[in-house]
């Protein structure tokens, strides 16, 4: 009797050590889930680190894939950048700038119900263009707009 | 890191949620360099997540390419009356979250 007393503690207890540990932050499943990809980011061409991200670097342009940005940006340090892709089942976008000494700069993963859109604000190092590559149903799409610096973003 | 990071605004709209989102961080890239020509190290965010009701809406990843002080938007279907949460975590392994009523 007393024993069985003695367990049922021990494993309430234990159960009680679980609970903390979740709330804590430390079981947080999406925590676990999405790595960092380095090597994406560490590559010096962008059909290189397409192929690793996306799996493939094949990518047709498409009108349904929109970029807005400055014709001018005065100061490549922030260039605002908006991407919007009107086709259904967007995966993911991802933000590229090839002259930049690290070509890939942003990528989006969206779950389910979440539009084709995306807004941030990124460095150039000099004048070219902005690519934007977004992937649905599999397959990829892409938007490209060129941009003048006329201060670049990555010097000092 | 600083307190309050993150600065968040979530709207609900016609079924549509907008997210706009505002971080306090330096994001060197680690390819500048300081007055003595020594490299500056890199630290920037390198992921951004945004849960809505303990499902993940967006999950961002960044390098050192995006600019000082980063502004995020994004969409979703749904979201009205939820809480929003929204985390980043740099190089260093910092991090910062916050939680937002979607108004």
């Amino acid at each position: 009797m007393n024993n069985l007393r003695r367990l049922i503690l021990k494993g309430s207890m234990a159960a009680g050590t679980l609970g903390v540990a979740a709330g804590a932050g430390l079981l947080v499943p999406s925590q676990a889930l999405a790595a960092w990809p380095k090597e994406a980011f560490g590559q010096k061409t962008l059909d290189g680190a397409l192929s690793v991200l996306l799996g493939s670097d094949e990518m047709g342009e498409s009108a349904d894939v929109s970029i807005k940005a400055p014709e001018i940006a005065e100061n490549g340090a922030v260039v605002p950048v908006t991407v919007t892709a009107s086709m259904a089942n967007v995966e993911s976008i991802t933000i590229a700038a090839p002259n930049n000494p690290a070509p890939l700069v942003a990528s989006f993963d969206f779950a389910s119900g979440a539009h084709g859109y995306a807004s941030t604000r990124i460095k150039m190092g000099k004048s070219g263009d902005v690519i934007a590559i977004v992937k649905a149903d599999g397959k990829l799409y892409s938007a490209r707009k060129n941009v003048k610096v006329t201060i670049g973003g990555c010097g000092g | 890191m600083a307190k309050k990071s993150i600065k968040v605004r979530a709207k609900h709209k016609d079924g549509v949620t907008t997210v706009k989102a505002l971080m306090t961080h330096p994001m060197e890239s680690g390819l500048r360099k300081n007055s003595k020509g020594e490299a500056i190290p890199a630290h920037f965010i390198q992921e951004v997540v945004c849960e809505v009701g303990g499902n993940m809406v967006m999950n961002a990843h960044w390098s050192g390419g995006v600019s000082k002080n980063p502004y995020l938007s994004f969409k979703f279907d749904g979201g009205q009356g939820q809480t929003l949460k929204l985390t980043w975590t740099d190089n260093k392994g910092e991090s910062d979250s916050i939680e937002s009523a979607i108004g």
